[in-house]
């Protein structure tokens, strides 16, 4: 006992110490991004250097993260270890330094982002290797990196502003990738532009909690807050609603969502970093992070919980009937988000961690493997100098027998999003329900979230194997000439896939829960983090019956969503894409996507583009700031200067008589 | 220190403020650029004379001041004389109405 208690402290200064290291986890994907970008700008095809430093900082990184993790993980960590780089903002009250939060829950998050960002630098190695732009590429990805990471690791809300907009900047760089097509800059364009409203909403939110609080570190925020809202829920509530605007621009939820399904413009290892396993993980990240602001606001936990579930069923559904292979996965991305808010917002912040991190295995693996059949149907018509869409799964079909690994890997995949019993997603995608349902006991509209939760599931099923049926088995549709080129992707890309593949099948192994003999470890480990908001709101759980109940509900959903999507498409007949006919009926309204684009485009853009143009530029613009501002003062100068100027007749004498007037004056003030 | 003829620093004085006078309105008043160069020079000559008078009854720093005036006065006439040559050259007259460049 002695002994132990002697071993602690020394434990803590060594963790310390190693946390000290993490900043260069940061500084070598900026210093990759730095070189990368040197080589992009003067020695382009220097592709076999970007191929060493892009995917080798990253493993570097994540060698740093896996020694901290060592070193921190031995030790019971009640506070976090906060390592202080320099001063950043000094202003009146306001003291800022950049300084980084190192605990359990940026732990998890830096081996999510340095883990499954390490295989994806891998497999983009083989992905991009034929794109002109390849250093480029790796300049963004390891810029995105680096932001990330000073996103999850920053210790204050401006710190983590620093890194959430740098990412925002770099998925704005890679949708836009290929710029030549205007269709893709525009992506990226809407993008950006649409995560300009969420950030707005963040930026009111850290106004009024250092108005409310005086603080805007997290550790302090976790201590403070409860003591500085007593009494004033109403602030609180309007800092967490705030808050929530960030998170639906980033994290793609209803009603800022309509940007993630178009930046799948962007090359398809991007759509698996940055558009699904970690950018839009952030606004989650947040909500967890800042867990206390959230436990002190129920109304907004049920206003998240409910934008969650909504957008999860919403998402859903337009995936059902979307061709493109990425666009049903964007959907499903978003979809899958709505299900870690419905988490974090029914007080179940484990949970939604949980899911985030087994999403991301899954996801990425996913967008992966779309990738890989992009990528053998993109050679295929390159061969055969077709313009068909490589992307449209009507043009494929029986791609198991070309590509046998990413079939099985994709369909492992498939099964965990759909919940398939004892693989990643059943589990957290179990939480979730299930502390949702628990929830409505005491709020009875959690009920309703859950079954919405429940119905998405159902959806998520059956478009997941819908995909499969449609890229993978059948009769294959790509055609008799290109049919023969198909293939499997190298071993530089399928090797990274079979290692997502094994966190897919096991990433259920980190929060196993009791009734398969589970010790919710993640759980436990994520304790000391969420302590502020369990003391609150206390995250709920069913128990017995119940629990056995909804889990076998949730089974039966799952595998019945699977069957049912499996027998709709294989039984449909489908044609290539381009002799398909046009969609009817409620179908038609999914295949356009509930012409979400269209209303938000009659009824936000349009007007403000009217607004824009008749009031702001041509009687603001042109009448008030050019008319009275710039050209007014100029003309009242003129003027002016029209008057003086009849003073200078040129002639000389005139001048002698107001000098001579002049001096008089002059003299006759001085003498008197 | 001596005082030569203390009852001259009166009439002097006088002397000097007549011709200063005379200066200032030829200047003003005439239109030949030589005119009005000359009653320039006439009121330095009128400021020396002024000098030299109070001179006599406060030392001879006043005196020293002449000296100065004569020599910046000599530099004046070069200047101003090449003034009125290159302007006589150009406009082929030395009335100063014709003069008004300066015009508004």
């Amino acid at each position: 006992m002695l002994a132990t208690l002697q071993a602690a402290p020394q434990s803590i200064a060594t963790a310390a110490s190693a946390a000290r290291w993490l900043w260069l986890a940061v500084a070598l994907p900026l210093a990759g991004f730095l070189i990368n970008g040197a080589i992009a700008f003067w020695q382009p095809q220097a592709k076999r250097a970007v191929s060493l430093i892009g995917p080798g900082v990253l493993l570097g990184a994540f060698a740093v993260v896996l020694y901290v993790a060592k070193s921190v993980g031995g030790v019971h960590l009640e506070a976090p270890i906060i390592v202080r780089l320099w001063d950043w903002i000094g202003a009146g009250d306001l003291r800022i330094p950049l300084a980084f939060q190192v605990d359990q829950l940026s732990l998890v998050m830096l081996m999510i982002v340095t883990g499954v960002g390490s295989l994806i630098h891998l497999f983009s190695v083989g992905y991009m290797h034929h794109d002109a732009g390849y250093a480029r590429y790796f300049a963004y990805l390891n810029l995105f990196v680096a932001n990330m990471l000073v996103l999850v690791l920053g210790d204050s809300l401006p710190v983590l502003f620093i890194g959430w907009e740098g990412v925002g900047l770099c998925s704005y760089l890679l949708i836009g990738f290929w710029y030549q097509d205007k269709a893709n800059a525009d992506a990226g364009k809407k993008a950006f532009i649409v995560n300009r409203i969420g950030d707005f909403g963040f930026l009111v939110a850290m106004f009024i909690l250092w108005y409310a609080v005086g603080t805007l570190s997290f550790r302090e925020l976790a201590v403070m807050a409860a003591g500085a809202f007593e009494g004033h829920t109403a602030l609180v509530t309007a800092a967490t609603l705030f808050l929530i605007l960030g998170c639906t621009g980033k994290s793609a939820q209803i009603p800022l969502y309509t940007w993630l399904p178009d930046a799948m413009a962007g090359p398809t290892p991007v759509s698996a970093l940055i558009h699904a396993a970690t950018m839009v993980t952030a606004g989650v990240y947040l909500v967890a992070r800042t867990n206390v602001l959230f436990a002190l606001a129920p109304f907004s936990s049920m206003v998240l919980a409910g934008i969650g579930a909504a957008t999860a069923i919403f998402a859903a559904t337009i995936g059902l009937r979307q061709y493109d292979i990425k666009k049903v996965l964007a959907y499903s991305t978003v979809s899958q988000l709505g299900y870690m808010f419905l988490g974090v917002g029914s007080g179940a912040y484990v949970a939604g961690v949980f899911h985030l991190m087994t999403h991301a295995f899954f996801k990425a693996l996913l967008f992966l493997g779309s990738g890989s059949v992009i990528h053998a149907m993109h050679h295929a018509y390159h061969e055969t100098h077709s313009h068909d869409d490589p992307q449209d799964m009507r043009n494929m079909g029986g791609l198991r027998k070309a590509m046998p690994v990413t079939f099985v890997l994709m369909l492992l995949a498939t099964l965990a999003i759909a919940g398939f019993p004892l693989l990643s997603g059943f589990f957290s995608k179990d939480e979730i329900l299930a502390s949702t349902f628990a929830r409505g006991h005491d709020e009875p509209v959690y009920y309703l979230f859950w079954a919405l939760g429940m119905a998405a599931a159902l959806c998520t099923a059956v478009y997941m194997m819908r995909l499969i049926t449609m890229t993978f088995l059948g009769e294959n549709r790509t055609g008799a000439k290109e049919a023969p080129h198909l293939h499997e992707a190298p071993w530089i890309m399928t090797g990274p896939l079979v290692v997502l593949g094994i966190l897919t099948v096991a990433g259920g192994l980190f929060n196993l829960p009791a009734f398969v003999g589970g010790h919710h470890w993640l759980e436990t480990w994520l304790e000391p983090v969420l302590a502020p908001a369990a003391a609150i709101r206390p995250a709920l759980l069913p128990h017995g019956a119940t629990e056995w109940a909804l889990i076998g509900a949730a089974v039966t959903v799952a595998l019945g969503g699977l069957w049912l999507g499996w027998r709709l498409t294989s039984r449909a007949v489908i044609v290539p894409a381009k002799q398909a006919a046009a969609e009817t009926g409620f179908a038609k309204v999914l295949f356009h996507k509930y012409y979400v684009d269209e209303i938000y485009d009659a009824l936000v853009v349009r007007p403000l583009l009217r607004f824009s143009e008749s009031t702001l530029w041509k009687q603001m613009d042109q009448g008030v700031i050019d008319g009275l501002g710039v050209n007014g003062a100029g003309r009242l100068a003129r003027g002016l200067g029209r008057v003086g100027s009849w003073l200078q007749t040129g002639q000389v004498g005139l001048y002698l008589v107001l000098f001579l007037a002049g001096a008089l004056y002059v003299i006759h003030v001085v003498t008197r | 220190m001596p005082v030569f003829a203390p009852g001259l620093v009166g009439p002097a004085l006088l002397l000097s403020a007549v011709l200063f006078c005379i200066g200032v309105a030829g200047v003003l008043l005439r239109r030949n650029a030589i005119i009005v160069f000359l009653c320039i020079e006439l009121m330095l000559n009128a400021v020396n004379l002024t000098f030299v008078a109070v001179g006599q009854l406060y030392g001879m720093s006043g005196q020293v001041i002449v000296f100065f005036v004569m020599s910046v006065a000599a530099a004046e006439a070069a200047v101003g004389l090449a003034i009125v040559l290159s302007v006589f050259r150009h406009r082929a007259t030395v009335d100063l109405k014709h003069a008004n460049l300066l015009q508004g």
